[in-house]
């Protein structure tokens, strides 16, 4: 059941990304663009899943296990520190360059288009290689 | 700054964000997780614990355009990167979003509905990052 579950909200996730324009990389810089022709949509994508997703995650947090009995494993760290802050300039600088976040770069990769596989391969390549230096961290 | 009207899209991206934001919630809710993409991934290429679960949810997401085109034809997809900025990218994506611990889906949704602290310094961080590197690339380097 769990499994089902899990399988069907990722195909809504894909569905929501590919209805929002998140999935259009072209429409991602776009929304980026903030002293060129800004195209504002991608800002109400966000209000949208955030307003749809505060009370459901709201009622998640005070929960030790979820409706189909899992343990609630929403994370409960609460410091900031460098690797956060540090990793996400890093992940924004990458967003930038080319409009493509992990969601929409999985939700079109099978629509047959060779920028998305390599993007995905480079990406990929890049979380190997963070794995293999927290490895040797310890 | 000037607002591009006649691309502006609110309604799908109101109802693309509403579909993005309940698909996050049965998640939480159902399975107890959260529906970030690229602690899914790096869970899955780790070897982390649920990878059944993950590699599901992943699964639908991966298959969502061609259940899409059953229906109807897919959304506009432009891609005007060459291969050099998609391999930059693509590694600075996928490294940053590890060090980070996560990205838009799990930071900029699943955490800001959560009112998580760490995800709001997240977010601000990287979409203050894409803001400056489109405007260096697009108004500075003119590329």
């Amino acid at each position: 059941m769990r499994k089902l579950m899990a399988f069907l909200a990722g195909l809504i996730f894909g569905i929501g990304l590919l209805s929002a324009g998140m999935a259009n990389p072209a429409k991602v810089l776009a929304f980026l663009d903030l002293a060129g022709a800004w195209d504002p949509s991608l800002a109400l994508v966000m209000v949208a899943a955030i307003g749809v997703a505060f009370l459901p995650f709201s009622w998640a947090r005070a929960q030790r296990s979820s409706l189909l009995g899992a343990p609630m494993q929403l994370p409960g760290k609460r410091e900031l520190d460098r690797r956060l802050i540090g990793g996400s300039l890093l992940f924004g600088i990458g967003w930038g360059i080319a409009g493509i976040c992990p969601g929409p770069a999985v939700a079109i990769l099978l629509t047959g288009r060779w920028q998305v596989l390599l993007f995905v391969a480079a990406m990929l390549v890049g979380m190997v290689v963070f794995a293999a230096l927290e490895r040797r961290r310890g | 700054m000037s607002i591009d009207w006649y691309n502006f899209t609110p309604w799908s991206a109101l109802a693309g964000g509403a579909l993005i934001g309940l698909a996050a919630s049965l998640f939480a809710v159902m399975n107890g997780r959260v529906a970030g993409i690229s602690g899914l991934l790096g869970s899955l290429l780790e070897r982390g614990e649920g990878r059944g679960e993950k590699g599901l949810f992943l699964l639908g997401v991966l298959i969502a355009p061609l259940l899409w085109q059953l229906f109807s034809r897919l959304p506009e997809i432009q891609i005007d990167s060459g291969w050099l900025a998609l391999t930059v990218a693509g590694l600075l994506v996928g490294v940053g979003t590890r060090y980070g611990a996560g990205c838009t889906s799990g930071h900029g949704v699943c955490g800001l509905s959560r009112l998580s602290p760490r995800s709001l310094a997240a977010t601000l961080s990287f979409m203050a990052a894409g803001f400056l590197t489109v405007f260096v690339l697009r108004h500075l380097l003119g590329a």
